[in-house]
């Protein structure tokens, strides 16, 4: 599993590098050459890539599914999108050298003061982990706490991403309401229509989800990752043993926002909008059929589920509109009923049983880490 | 109330779920490197006295101090076990997407913070500790299994295996012959004899012959109270205790 792991980081980082080249170096008319088109959305199914891996960490390892996740990839989101309405600068519409267009058409004289500072991208790209992280938690510090689980954590963290969801649609929020943010201009003065954009953003998505792969790879290898499985498995069992659960837990969620916060930073400059639909509830449960279809509880099914499922809605919802989700609820109950472990987890039970024979040399008597 | 060399000490516990009391003014003093027996019928209140231990429930009354005084009411779960009080479940409870090993290497006393153990690597002595407890509890050559694999009775030895990786001073095992061939039985009675001794063991069984093996102090719960106390063979021979397992 751990050589798997690998394996896909080295796949992604060789995106990175080919995407970009067979978008910019490859002339349009030969046969490898990638359409402008193609590359944002790649990418864009990478930051659910990256979201899914997220979900991953706090429901396949640590048991705690969340159904909240996509309120984290929006904050993100939004702290991004800030960031690029303040470089719009004057020329937008209204051509305020400061004030975002929404707010010269909603006759606020002066920036709120959570605006502040998004002018900077190191700022904004700091409150992309820290809001999302921030808030994850603190709410989990109380539900953890309260030692709140199973389904009544998944109904709070519903709660929460529809609660932000109506919170984000008001004018008064300063967030651009029901539109959002949009109409960016450009990311650290480089146009973001700009093919060369495009295809530097996608790289950049590329190794921020092997990089995650990678670290995650680590922690789930280390002790404590070995306490997550624990805590999934039997909490109250971990806990008698000595293991403060909550702190475990906090640390995997925390961790998974922060994850979910830069995902969605990465989406918001690729697709051009963040609006408060990315806090639709419905959004949030998508985020858990991918994981379980790719294989929760495994690093790469994840990234495999969110690309295939997305793949798949962007085929279905160009051609059988009204089909859609109808083929993603028969998909989560297919693979609940007959792939519980999803396509990598069913895949390496299959590897697991093949080479029995050819590893049948090594007995089980020395005991090295047993597993990774 | 002398509690010199006493491990645990318990004083009018009294539980009650709605009313019903599952544990009723209990007292109990174990002294320490003590094996003791626990038996009683159905529903006397035994698991329920691991819980109050433990910290997974709390009484409405009563006191219960570990080893000189250390308070365990006002403690949870978590501070309990580091204090060194382990627990075997009534039901085998292991890691079952775990190893043998790691399950082991899971209890294994100490890094027990989130930082600490994200960055613990295994130490040789631990791994010397680790294969030891394998030993022990006869599972070494069965490291690399999937616990999940294991049978009711290896599960039950992986679980006590674990108790003794934690290094506790007072082992609570609550029913561990359930489910076991005889030959079982017998190896887990010497399993828990060799453990006695350094440290505190209370043992839960309805199983008498292994009780017999164990040849302990037994206290015989009942109704939530203790009902009798003494050498298997005196206790089983009164007739407060005959009554309550025969009688009705
Ligand atoms: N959480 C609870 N809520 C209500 N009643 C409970 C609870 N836990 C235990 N009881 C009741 O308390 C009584 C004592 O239960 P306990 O499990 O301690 O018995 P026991 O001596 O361990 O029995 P057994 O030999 O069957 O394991 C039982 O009547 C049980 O139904
Ligand atoms: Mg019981």
């Amino acid at each position: 599993m751990s050589r798997l792991s690998l394996i896909a980081a080295a796949i992604i980082l060789g995106l990175a590098l080919l995407v970009p080249l067979l978008n910019l170096a490859v002339p349009a008319e030969q046969a490898f050459h990638i359409p402008d088109y193609l590359v944002p959305l790649l990418g864009k199914y990478l930051c659910f890539a990256i979201l899914a891996l997220a979900l991953d960490l706090a429901w396949g390892y640590c048991g705690i599914l969340s159904l909240g996740h996509g309120a984290f990839f929006a904050l993100g989101g939004y702290a991004m999108g800030m960031y690029l309405m303040r470089q719009i600068g004057s020329r937008g519409v209204y051509a305020n050298p400061v004030l975002p267009d929404f707010m010269v058409f909603l006759n606020w004289k002066e920036l709120p003061w959570y605006w502040y500072g998004f002018d900077m991208f190191w700022f904004a790209s700091l409150m992309v982990m820290l809001v999302p992280g921030l808030l994850a938690f603190v709410f989990g510090w109380f539900a953890f706490r309260s030692r709140v689980t199973g389904v009544y954590l998944s109904i709070i963290t519903q709660a929460l991403t529809y609660a932000l969801l109506l919170a984000f649609f008001r004018n008064d929020m300063g967030f651009g309401g029901n539109n959002g943010l949009t109409d960016f201009k450009d990311i650290l003065g480089f146009s973001i229509q700009a093919p060369s954009t495009r295809a530097a953003l996608f790289a950049a998505t590329c190794i921020v989800l092997a990089a995650f792969l990678l670290m995650l790879r680590w922690i789930v290898a280390s002790r404590l990752g070995k306490v997550m499985v624990a805590v999934r498995d039997a909490e109250s069992r971990t806990r008698f043993i000595g293991y403060r659960v909550e702190h475990v837990k906090l640390f995997a969620f925390t961790l998974s926002a922060v994850m979910a916060g830069i995902a969605g930073a990465l989406y918001v400059p690729q697709v051009g909008i963040i609006n408060p639909g990315e806090f639709a509830p419905a959004n949030s449960i998508e985020i858990v059929i991918w994981t379980a279809v790719g294989g929760r509880g495994t690093l790469v099914g994840p990234i495999i589920g969110a690309v295939t499922v997305n793949a798949g809605k962007t085929y279905f919802t160009a051609a059988f509109p009204d089909m859609w989700l109808l083929v993603l609820g028969a998909l989560f109950i297919c693979v609940t009923l007959f792939l519980p472990r999803g396509i990598v987890g069913t895949l390496a039970d299959w590897l697991a049983r093949l080479p029995r024979k050819a590893k049948a040399g090594k007995t089980p008597t020395a005991l090295p880490e047993a597993a990774e | 109330m002398s509690r010199h060399g006493s491990i645990l000490y318990l004083d009018g516990i009294t539980v009650s779920f709605d009313g019903f009391k599952a544990l009723n003014n209990l007292s109990l003093i174990i002294g320490e490197g003590e094996m003791r027996a626990i038996i009683g019928p159905n529903g006397a209140g035994k698991t329920t006295m691991m819980d109050v231990i433990t910290g997974k429930t709390r009484p409405q009354s009563g006191e219960a101090v570990f080893g000189a005084a250390v308070d365990l009411l006002t403690r949870d779960e978590t501070e309990i076990a580091r204090l060194g009080i382990g627990r075997k479940f009534q039901r085998p409870s292991v890691f079952e997407s775990h190893t043998v090993w790691d399950n082991v290497e899971l209890a294994l006393a100490g890094h027990r913070g989130v930082a600490e153990a994200l960055f613990h690597r295994l130490a040789p002595q631990e791994k010397q500790r680790i294969e030891e407890v394998l030993d022990t509890v006869g599972l070494l050559s069965q490291g690399r299994r999937l616990a999940a694999h294991l049978s009711h009775g290896q599960k039950q030895w992986l679980e006590i295996g674990m108790l003794l990786a934690q290094e506790p001073q007072l082992l609570l095992v609550d029913e561990p012959v359930a489910g076991m061939t005889d030959d079982e039985t017998a190896e887990t009675a010497r399993l828990l004899k060799r453990i006695a001794g350094s440290k505190a063991v209370v043992v839960v069984e309805h199983d008498m012959s292994f009780v017999r093996e164990l040849g302990v102090k037994v206290t015989v719960l009942h109704e939530g109270a203790v009902l009798a106390e003494g050498p298997l063979e005196q206790v089983s021979a009164e007739p407060r205790v005959i009554e309550v397992y025969l009688g009705r």
